[in-house]
């Protein structure tokens, strides 16, 4: 199996807080991975590591072979290769649903207008939401928020999608339309990374499970491994508090 | 307070009138546009994050010091005092001739500047981080994101402060008279040294100052509203295919009722 992303020796501090220490960590193309674990636990800094949102302090991020936190990478070219879905949507206030769509294809892409907007409209019908195209985000729902915003990451054809909490945000009711489209995405082969609180779509959809505890890796294994047969005391803690909430 | 007065003033001298507020609206417009322009400069400028290391963080510095000693001395003087110093002091120590109204636009616009440059800084900072970040993260840099993202919304939020600019430009203007700028204060008094109606000469004069500054608010309110669209999105408002041949012919019998 292609290895997309490494991570060697990966270490985040702020301050004097150390936040991720010494991650090992790696994603297989076409793999869908769950990240878990309890508030503060640093996986939501994990992946704004990876596409380099927060500065890792140590360690290596290897992307297709190459080291991209060397000075002479291109960070910018690194990081339309990756998706990001944000826990707070993010949609671009001033844009309508299908400019967010497009901005980034036009300007960074340097795609033409009318290729970008056949782009957009292909991503927006994936999500179901191309009847929305001149809304602005203050006009939608969270969850119509969160899928424009799943559909902006696609349109850029990422290789690998980030998701930080895409869900944590979301009413109750709406959490729903959001984790759909992210199996659809899934069924597809996209490469996913997902921070989440859903353990029910961890364990259905994820060919693999993180578990974080205090900055560092816990346990890492299949769905069945983490959530049947924890080897650590931790995991077991966590999932039985988890699971008791809902 | 005589009426009669005030109908035989503008009867007579309202050729004066129109003059002054021609050239008011004239120096404040312009003012505030091109201040506005500085500010909306001086404004990125120092928002620019500064890099760790290297020549670029020498020169960033160097330029926030100069940036911020402009904001503060304009900010910190009277503009009557600026407007003394810059139109006569250029004349004795550069030998550099201005014409009064040349000059008065160039007070208002440096003055406006560093009024709008904290009003736009405060601005962008006031926008939400998570926006730079989700343009940084689709492989924007730091000016295509201020252009395609973040200034829109910093415009839009800075309406208001910038009406206020304008509003406080149309009253200030009238200090540029020591420069024998002929605006509308200066025209003014002139009329009222003609017939010696100081009252009602001035009171024309502030009903027609109060005219502009309301009209000037009721504008941008309008443009604020233009800009932000309505409340909720309605699906089908934006699909003309839905319209009925009834809806056609209604809106036909409209027109010709309006015609």
């Amino acid at each position: 199996m292609e290895r997309i992303i490494e991570i060697r020796h990966l270490s985040k501090t702020f301050g004097t807080n150390e936040v991720l220490k010494d991650i090992d960590f790696s994603v297989n193309k076409g793999e869908v991975v769950c990240i878990i674990g309890s508030s503060g636990s640093g996986k939501s800094t994990l992946l704004r590591c990876i596409n380099l949102l927060e500065k890792p302090s140590g360690g290596e991020i290897i992307y297709k072979g190459e080291n991209i936190l060397d000075d002479k990478h291109d960070l910018r070219a690194y990081r339309t290769r990756l998706g990001m879905v944000f826990q707070q949507f993010n949609l671009f206030n001033n844009h309508n649903v299908l400019s967010n769509c497009m901005v980034g294809q036009v300007k960074v892409l340097k795609r033409s207008k009318e290729e970008a907007r056949e782009v957009a409209m292909k991503y927006l019908k994936v999500v179901g939401m191309e009847q929305f195209i001149n809304a602005k985000p203050r006009q939608l729902s969270g969850g119509q928020k969160q899928r424009v915003a799943i559909a902006r990451a696609l349109c850029m054809e990422p290789e690998v999608m980030l998701f930080d909490e895409p869900t944590s945000a979301l009413d109750p009711e709406m959490v729903g339309e959001v984790l759909k489209v992210m199996r659809e995405l899934a069924d597809l082969g996209l490469t996913m990374l997902v921070v989440t609180h859903e353990m029910g779509f961890a364990r259905e959809v994820s060919d693999r499970v993180v578990f974080m505890d205090k900055g560092v890796i816990a346990e890492e294994g299949s769905p069945e491994q983490i959530f049947n047969n924890p080897t650590q005391e931790r995991t077991r803690e966590f999932l039985k508090r988890t699971l008791e909430q809902n | 307070m005589d009426f009669n007065i005030i109908i035989r003033t503008i009867s007579k001298y309202w050729p004066m009138f129109l003059r002054g507020t021609g050239v008011t609206l004239f120096i404040s417009t312009i003012g505030t546009i091109v201040g506005f322009i500085i500010g909306l400069v001086i404004g990125i400028i120092r928002t620019v994050p500064v890099p760790e290391r290297g020549i670029k963080k020498q020169i960033l510095k160097v330029v926030n010091a100069i940036l911020s000693v402009y904001v503060e001395v304009f900010r910190g003087t009277p503009m009557i005092v600026q407007a003394m110093v810059i139109y006569y002091g250029s004349k004795q120590a550069f030998d550099i001739d201005m014409s009064p109204l040349f000059a008065g636009i160039f007070i208002v616009s440096i003055n406006t500047g560093a009024y709008m440059a904290e009003i736009v800084r405060g601005g962008i900072v006031s926008i939400d981080k998570g926006q730079f970040e989700a343009a940084y993260a689709i492989g924007m840099s730091h000016y295509q994101t201020m252009i395609n993202v973040v200034l829109p919304q910093v415009i839009r939020n800075i309406l208001p402060a910038t009406g206020n600019e304008f509003v406080i430009n149309i009253k200030d203007t009238s200090v540029l008279n020591v420069i024998s700028v002929t605006e509308l204060y200066f025209q003014t008094n002139s009329v009222a040294g003609n017939n010696y109606r100081f009252f009602e000469t001035f009171f024309i004069a502030s009903v027609i100052y109060f005219i502009l500054t309301f009209t000037v608010t009721r504008i941008l309110r309008y443009i604020e509203r233009k800009i932000d669209g309505p409340e909720n999105y309605i699906l089908l408002a934006n699909q003309m295919q839905v319209q009925t041949p009834e809806d056609a012919l209604h809106k036909q019998q409209g027109a010709n009722i309006n015609r």
